[in-house]
């Protein structure tokens, strides 16, 4: 079973959030890179584990610069087999979506994993874009992922309850808690991963269809108001009178 | 000009069907809602009510199938300007196939109605920042996160045209369903009771239970609850759990930690309960109490108690 895992790099979770250029770019100024938590933990551990019960060649593929490798020499020590980088910038979903799928078409994988979402842009769009240029089926969010054969079990939450699927390969899913646990690569798998194949090709088109036009940081939120811990009538009446959200 | 809606009416309409179609009416210009489901014409009409002008309902599609609905919506959307989807489980999967497709930019996740440089304001950076989005096409698509803007009525109940249009079959399989037991679905929740390691163990719980109750409030709590397995792993909100943007998020016993914010700093209103008065989460709270949990919950409970049975 060939399978390729699509991963991004996204800011460590204590970096600080600003941005530079008149505020028209995200400011990487001692910002640590980390595997997006969701392509990591979920994605490519699942994968993972795919391998170790029935056997799978894992790609990983990112759209990124030079610096991303860093990030895919993670991925690599955690488990995966070689790696693709295409080399440009990710800003546009529709852009990283159509490069991978253009890629994807060409090699012929079986199974495409994303994360549910980055933690940086938030879109989840990649996953459904990819499904679309692959023409594949797309479950999206699934929680929990099983195979036998040439079919896949899914779960994922869906309005009012958590519905069952089943789809035949090859398909793309994008994966949410609950499909698998963070692992940490040890250093056989660190040293390992320096000699994987990590392989750089250009993207097919470079066709966007959006751009951010600028960055905003939220208004400061007011210091929080205190209410004595044997006047739960107060904070009622504030929750009802002042916040009207009760 | 003219906006198509997608609404997904195998349930009930929720807000978030009033929202979009409300924010389709105020984007200007008419207003057509493309539906697949079961639902009822008559309860269809009602989204006449929020600024519909025509509502277009295919029988011949139900459930999830997003590359179905897809493909469907695509035969209908010549000439619109805006394609606009809540940005729940179905537009997450439908709006990207769509943008695809039609080669028609999207917008993911817009929080507000555009500026009036053209650009829509979405969540990044896991609501630590906004962006500004533009879209370089013609046709535009947009979902809008749940809880972003108030559903309005402007009108009455409009007509509902009934269409049998298959889709292509898809390869996915609905197996079965699986209801929660008669708990409120976090992301859907408006009210949102959240406990963590402060609660001390599972046995806890019951306390968190009775306030969601008396409230009519979903229960959530932080990641190292669900891990350890105190907790369902569907009711970790965070930065790898769910994200939520509920109109009043309690948290209790949770020391606020910054993945933790991440996943709930969209709520409206943060209400804290914690022992520590240097609780990180006190920083980013509305409304907070220094206190021990075991005395609080029950006191705040009984108040809410008071208050229903007097309003």
């Amino acid at each position: 079973m060939k399978i390729l895992v699509c991963i991004s790099k996204a800011p460590d979770t204590t970096s600080k959030i600003a941005f530079t250029n008149n505020n028209s770019a995200f400011d990487e100024n001692g910002v640590q890179y980390i595997v997006n938590p969701y392509d990591e933990w979920y994605a490519l551990v699942r994968a993972l584990e795919i391998k170790e019960y029935i056997g799978a060649d894992i790609t990983i593929i990112t759209v990124g610069p030079a610096a991303d490798e860093a990030i895919m020499r993670k991925a690599l020590a955690i488990g995966a087999d070689e790696a693709v980088r295409i080399d440009a910038e990710p800003s546009d979903a529709y852009f990283v979506a159509s490069a991978i799928a253009t890629y994807a078409k060409e090699k012929g994988f079986d199974l495409v994993l994303t994360g549910k979402e980055t933690i940086n842009y938030n879109g989840s769009q990649i996953g459904g874009m990819i499904a679309e240029g692959i023409d594949a089926p797309f479950v999206s969010i699934a929680s929990k992922l099983d195979v036998s054969g040439n079919t896949l079990t899914l779960e994922r939450e869906i309005a009012g309850g958590v519905e069952v699927v089943e789809v035949s390969l090859p398909a793309v899913i994008s994966c949410a808690k609950g499909m698998a646990e963070q692992r940490i690569p040890n250093m056989r798998g660190i040293m390992a991963a320096r000699t994987k194949p990590l392989e750089v090709i250009s993207p097919a088109s470079n066709e966007q269809l959006t751009s951010y036009v600028s960055f905003a940081s939220p208004q400061a939120k007011s210091s929080v108001k205190l209410i004595n811990a044997n006047d739960m009538d107060e904070l009622v009446s504030l929750l009802h009178n002042e916040a009207k959200v009760i | 000009m003219g906006n198509i809606v997608y609404i997904n009416a195998n349930n009930q309409l929720g807000k978030a069907a009033f929202e979009v179609v409300t924010y389709a009416h105020k984007l200007g210009g008419s207003v057509t809602v493309l539906a697949t489901g079961t639902l009822s014409t008559s309860d269809l009409a009602l989204l006449g009510s929020y600024g519909a002008n025509e509502i277009i309902i295919n029988r011949s599609i139900s459930g999830n199938d997003d590359k179905q609905i897809a493909a469907w919506i695509a035969t209908r959307v010549q000439g619109a300007e805006n394609i606009i989807f809540s940005n729940d489980f179905n537009g997450k999967a439908i709006a990207p196939r769509l943008s695809v497709r039609l080669k028609a930019g999207l917008v993911a996740g817009a929080v507000s109605l555009p500026e009036p440089d053209g650009s829509i304001k979405v969540n990044v950076f896991s609501g630590k920042a906004f962006g500004y989005v533009k879209v370089n096409t013609a046709q535009r698509i947009i979902s809008l996160l749940p809880n972003s803007i108030a559903p309005e009525t402007t009108g009455a109940p409009c007509s509902v045209q009934e269409v049998q249009e298959p889709g292509a079959d898809s390869g996915i399989k609905v197996i079965t369903v699986k209801k929660p037991e008669g708990t409120i679905p976090l992301p859907e929740a408006e009210l949102v009771v959240s406990a963590g390691r402060g609660l001390k163990g599972p046995e806890n719980w019951g306390m968190i239970e009775t306030l969601a109750n008396s409230l009519g409030a979903a229960t959530a709590c932080s990641r190292p609850v669900a891990d350890i397995g105190w907790r369902p792993h569907h009711e970790h909100v965070g930065q790898t759990g769910v994200a939520i943007r509920p109109n009043l998020y309690i948290a209790v016993g949770i020391s606020g930690a910054i993945q933790h914010l991440a996943g709930v700093n969209g709520s409206k209103v943060i209400v804290v309960v914690n022992t520590d008065p240097e609780a990180p989460f006190f920083k980013a709270a509305d409304y907070g109490v220094v206190g021990d949990a075991f005395e609080v919950i029950p006191r705040l409970t009984e108040a809410i108690n008071k208050f229903k049975t007097s309003h």
